[in-house]
């Protein structure tokens, strides 16, 4: 028996009296890659934000429910601690314009106020540059601004910056969608790379993606869960009716 | 008919062109002018001896105007300490809180603050500082002027945070750094360049102001540089001296005047500078 590092119970979201996620029960395993996928405002990156507790930092935000860490409830913890073990990477790369890449890469400890030894530093930069394959390419910019990289470039030093803190679970919210081909299916392949590590839930609405990259997969539709799987059951087999008009291209 | 009735719009168009540049350059005039008599009138009296000594008593001639420019300097460094760490705070309150209730009061009483006349302003800092410690000084000058600096510098704050994408911000909580670091940290660093512009504009802005020192700062024939005790500053030099019947004190306070000129040009220079410098490309 995997053991689940999170777990949600009776899961709801809403924006004042807009109920974007109804009653969802998950449990994600530890060290898969977990597609999130359904059709524009269906909830999904509203789910996502409530792992890490981003959503509530929208006024009117409420959220009700457990959302299970390792069996412990992450609403009842700090949400700084929280979003330590659980990193996240956005839509769009958003490097830090004001910090180099160096500094970008360890941005969680310096903003933090974590003093480390200059070789740890240095040491953590090069292991979180290379586990997103970016080092090569930034070896010799590292005191450049961050956002004189390309887009595909800055978020993967984006993810660097998530991996950089060593958190248990990184959650993607749609992390390919401002990517082109080459850069997107770069990131693609640093998936697999992360999996021995990380959890990874990642957010799209790309079906193709959904399939390429993840172990399972779980669909939202209209707030709900519809159905959650081995991507490789949901993919040849679906159970819902819903399921499988989405796969199918019957809507988007 | 038609050849005429174009070349008559065209005719017109072409009138209208040479009126926008000539009221351009009588925008230009003014300064110009200002500029030009100043300097005539104040350049004969700059010299070394003219910013390192104090003024010379009635009858005698030479003297300089070190007290008024020390003072100034010391006075306008406290009142922007004092209004920069108050503004920058309230401008991240504003930008954070767009629309609380205590938010909607803070715009409206820095609007309010920004229309009152600086006199008033001068008059309130005697009330509640000169009166109450029983004497004139610097620091009550500076607070007098701070009040004047703030709603410039907290409105400059809020909109220039406000223009910052919300992502900034929430890729600094992702990594679960606490509020405060990312405002000082992540979102004041950013946006720097246009925090900065509005200090450089509110100092810029106070520089000349002589009302709100009359009742505070008083005044100092001599070199003083404590805080607690009356001090002199350029604008006061000038409204004094420029207001006596003695030649002398008069080229006194032209030559002052000049310096203050100078200073604010080359303050409002020093702003494009800074700005354009530490813009941090988004």
């Amino acid at each position: 028996m995997e053991s689940s590092v999170i777990k949600s119970r009776n899961f709801n979201a809403s924006f004042g009296t807009n109920h974007v996620v109804k009653n969802v029960n998950i449990d994600i395993p530890r060290n898969h890659i977990i597609a999130v996928m359904g059709p524009s405002g269906c909830g999904k990156t509203t789910y996502l934000r409530c792992i890490n507790r981003m959503h509530e930092l929208i006024p009117g935000a409420n959220s009700s429910g457990e959302m299970l860490l390792n069996e412990e409830d992450v609403y009842k913890m700090h949400p700084i601690f929280v979003r330590l073990k659980i990193g996240m990477v956005f839509q769009r790369p958003n490097p830090f314009p004001n910090l180099s890449i160096y500094d970008n890469v360890i941005a969680g400890y310096k903003l933090n106020g974590v003093k480390l030894p200059k070789a740890e530093k240095d040491r953590i930069v090069e292991h979180s540059l290379t586990r997103v394959a970016l080092w090569n390419e930034v070896k010799d910019s590292l005191t450049k601004k961050g956002s004189f990289l390309s887009g595909g470039q800055q978020q993967r030093l984006c993810i660097a910056r998530a991996v950089a803190m060593e958190p248990e679970v990184i959650l993607f919210d749609e992390p390919t969608s401002a990517l082109d081909p080459i850069s997107t299916s770069t990131v693609e392949e640093l998936f697999h790379e992360l999996k021995a590590n990380y959890t990874l839930i990642v957010v799209t609405h790309n079906m193709q993606q959904a399939a390429r990259v993840s172990d399972k997969t779980a669909f939202f539709f209209l707030g709900e869960l519809v159905e959650y799987d081995e991507t490789k059951t949901m993919f040849t087999n679906p159970k819902d009716n819903r399921t499988q008009n989405y796969i199918t291209g019957r809507f988007s | 008919m038609q050849a005429k009735s174009v070349k008559y719009r065209l005719g017109k168009s072409y009138g209208f062109q040479i009126l926008t540049y000539i009221l351009a350059f009588a925008i230009v005039v003014p300064l110009l002018a200002i500029l030009f008599y100043i300097f005539r009138a104040g350049i004969t009296r700059i010299n070394w001896h003219f910013l390192v000594n104090i003024p010379k008593p009635v009858g005698e001639t030479g003297g300089g105007i070190a007290n008024a420019i020390v003072g100034s300097i010391i006075i306008i460094l406290i009142a922007a300490v004092i209004a920069v760490s108050i503004g920058i705070m309230a401008g991240v309150y504003l930008s954070e809180n767009r629309k609380s209730r205590l938010a909607y009061w803070v715009r409206l009483s820095t609007d309010v603050l920004q229309g009152v006349p600086s006199i008033v302003i001068g008059i309130i800092a005697y009330f509640w500082l000169v009166k109450p410690l029983r004497g004139f000084s610097a620091l009550s000058g500076s607070v007098a002027l701070a009040i004047m600096m703030l709603p410039i510098i907290v409105r400059s704050t809020e909109e220039t945070l406000k223009l910052l994408p919300d992502s900034l911000k929430e890729a600094a909580l992702a990594l679960g750094v606490p509020f405060h670091r990312v405002m000082f940290k992540v979102i004041v660093p950013v946006g720097i360049s246009g925090i900065l512009s509005g200090v450089m504009l509110a100092i810029a802005r106070i520089t000349g102001e002589t009302a709100p020192l009359l009742f505070t700062a008083f005044g100092n024939p001599y070199l003083s540089v404590n805080i607690a005790k009356p001090m002199q500053s350029l604008p006061l030099l000038i409204f004094n001296y420029a207001t006596s019947p003695y030649t002398d004190w008069l080229n006194l306070a032209w030559g002052a005047s000049l310096i203050l000129l100078v200073w604010v040009l080359f303050l409002n220079i020093l702003t494009t500078l800074l700005t354009r410098k530490w813009k941090v490309q988004l």
